[in-house]
């Protein structure tokens, strides 16, 4: 029990770094499931696209294991051109492959998702290669900066970055949702998508807006979990896209402080696992949260029971 | 009486994909009028709000605004020209706030000083909407929601209120106040149509109304005539109806 104890203020730092990943990209399939009624299994890939792109900026602005600028204006860069590429992915997926389909029956929505999906891996896999690319960020954090020491408990650089970050782009999409025009128009726009139109909203532009904002925060945690975990490949997408999605589903999908909460329990919850069982069961545990949540209660923690919108 | 007509229906036909559902409609609706459409099931009232929305796309004919084209035009287009509508069954927005709802309704305006002010004649018609501005829309009563829905049209400071069956879901009792309600509004100065089954009660408060059958215009009279019209007291009113011969 000692070495459990010992171990767990770690475990709380690794936890909530991880949610916080989880609960970036569980945010974008919330904010489409709440307007579009639509599973966007495309949105790992936009994640793992964000990942090659926060690589490419390290990779082109790094020379013999140095930097060319400096590692802050570097890290600030890869952040933010991969929300920028990932944002532009999402939206020309909505625009080609979703919104055509905006009146046909949700399944074909879904299986859209998943065509999006299969053509922006192997699009990758063509152009990038199967090979995992890593992220040379020991040019980034001097020495002295890479770990700091807080009792047992390890923190280092790049935990305490990613927390900030991704606690950071919460912050702000809260604020905006809350208190900016634009952000009642998504609401009012999610919550009844023709008496928001009734009111004047171009429900158009906010979809492609829900698109943007999910898709750059999908992003960011790929540039974030590249600069954590130190690689990319063409297949990350996949599996982080799976617990988003559980993330998602756990917080009540559609609900964004849900996706919030539900991300960073589901950290938490995988970070505590692998205190007590071997670290394999890391994903298994994600999966068995998934499944319970589903049969136990399906509208989330947060979430509201909702009849089905006919 | 120098009539200016706020909405115009000239000779439209509206279709759905390829089935007709309009048939030459004509109607108009004249600055400070309450007009109702009148209508049994399928008749074609929802479509006829549909039409004036840009929701359902004409084929023939024109739907004017103040004189202005407004069919083939985007909803938020025509909202933007001086539209509101208080949908079938309110369609509030159930988690935001009554504030916020209110405020949805003034989307499209800039004018943030009157705006404000009629925020507060919102609020002087509805108090009880004042007393519950913090609260989430779905925790409102059936007549709550519906001043809401109401309050939140009336923010768009409209040339015109659309109803669309404003006594759908509502106990007698609310359908009741709800009428009075409307005939106030109207009262105060805003133009009213009206798509409504309960005829008895609509033509009680409106000025004028037409008759809706399968896609065409049987009757259009004075709701007084209309109250007294034989075919009408047969098909729609039930023999009870409060015709006045005067």
């Amino acid at each position: 029990m000692e070495i459990y104890l010992q171990q767990l203020p770690q475990q709380l730092i690794n936890g909530l770094t991880l949610g916080g990943v989880y609960a970036l990209i569980a945010i974008g399939y919330s904010m489409v499931y709440g307007i579009l009624g639509m599973l966007n299994f495309a949105h790992g890939e936009v994640y793992m696209i964000g990942g090659f792109a926060g690589w490419w900026v390290l990779h082109l602005l790094t020379r013999n294991n140095e930097v060319l600028i400096s590692a802050a204006l570097v890290i600030s860069l890869m952040i933010i051109i991969a929300m920028a590429v990932s944002a532009l992915v999402g939206v020309v997926a909505e625009r080609f492959a979703y919104r055509p389909l905006r009146n046909a029956p949700r399944m074909n929505l879904l299986l859209s998702a998943l065509g999006v999906s299969i053509f922006l891996q192997n699009l990758v896999l063509t152009y990038q290669g199967a090979k995992v690319r890593f992220f040379h960020i020991g040019a980034l954090i001097p020495e002295g900066l890479r770990v700091i020491h807080i009792g047992p408990a390890v923190f280092s650089f790049m935990r305490a970055l990613v927390i900030a970050v991704t606690f950071l782009l919460m912050g702000l999409l809260s604020v905006m949702i809350k208190r900016t025009k634009v952000g009642k128009a998504m609401r009012a726009t999610a919550q009844d998508l023709e008496a928001a139109s009734f009111m004047g909203v171009d429900v158009n532009r906010i979809i492609v807006l829900v698109f943007l904002i999910g898709s750059a925060l999908g992003g960011a945690a790929g540039a974030l979990v590249g600069l954590l975990f130190t690689q990319v490949d063409y297949y990350v997408g996949f599996q982080a896209g799976l617990k988003g999605f559980t993330a998602a589903v756990l917080g009540g999908i559609g609900n964004i402080y849900g996706a919030m909460l539900g991300g960073i329990l589901l950290g938490l919850a995988e970070a505590l696992a692998v205190t007590f069982l071997p670290s394999a069961y890391k994903d298994v545990v994600a999966f068995v949260i998934l499944i319970v949540v589903l049969i136990v209660r399906p509208w989330g923690l947060v979430g509201e029971k909702m009849p089905e919108k006919v | 009486m120098v009539e200016t007509p706020i909405l115009e229906f000239e000779n439209v036909d509206t279709y759905y994909g390829n089935i007709q559902v309009l048939y030459d409609i004509n109607l108009k609706v004249n600055k400070g009028e309450l007009v109702c459409l009148l209508g049994g099931n399928a008749s074609g009232k929802s479509t006829t709000l549909k039409t004036i929305l840009g929701a359902c796309k004409i084929k023939k004919g024109a739907v004017k605004l103040n004189g202005i084209r407004i069919d083939g035009k985007p909803t938020q287009f025509i909202i933007s020209k001086g539209v509101a509508i208080v949908p079938e069954n309110r369609r509030i927005f159930p988690r935001m706030t009554v504030l916020e709802n209110l405020e949805m309704g003034a989307y499209l305006r800039k004018d943030k000083n009157s705006v404000k002010n009629d925020l507060e004649k919102v609020f002087e018609l509805f108090p009880k909407l004042k007393e519950r501005i913090n609260q989430a829309g779905i925790t409102l009563s059936g007549g709550e929601q519906q001043m809401l829905a109401m309050g939140r049209a009336l923010l768009s400071n409209p040339d015109i209120l659309l109803m669309d069956e404003p006594s759908m879901g509502l106990s007698p009792l609310l359908v009741d106040q709800q009428f009075e309600l409307i005939q106030r509004v109207n009262r105060q100065g805003t133009t009213i149509f009206m798509v409504e089954q309960n005829a008895n009660m609509a033509l009680s408060i409106a000025d004028r109304g037409y008759v809706l059958q399968t896609g065409a215009i049987v009757l259009a009279d004075t709701a007084q005539s209309l109250l007294c019209n034989e075919m009408m007291q047969e098909a729609y009113l039930g023999g009870d109806s409060t015709c006045e011969v005067k």
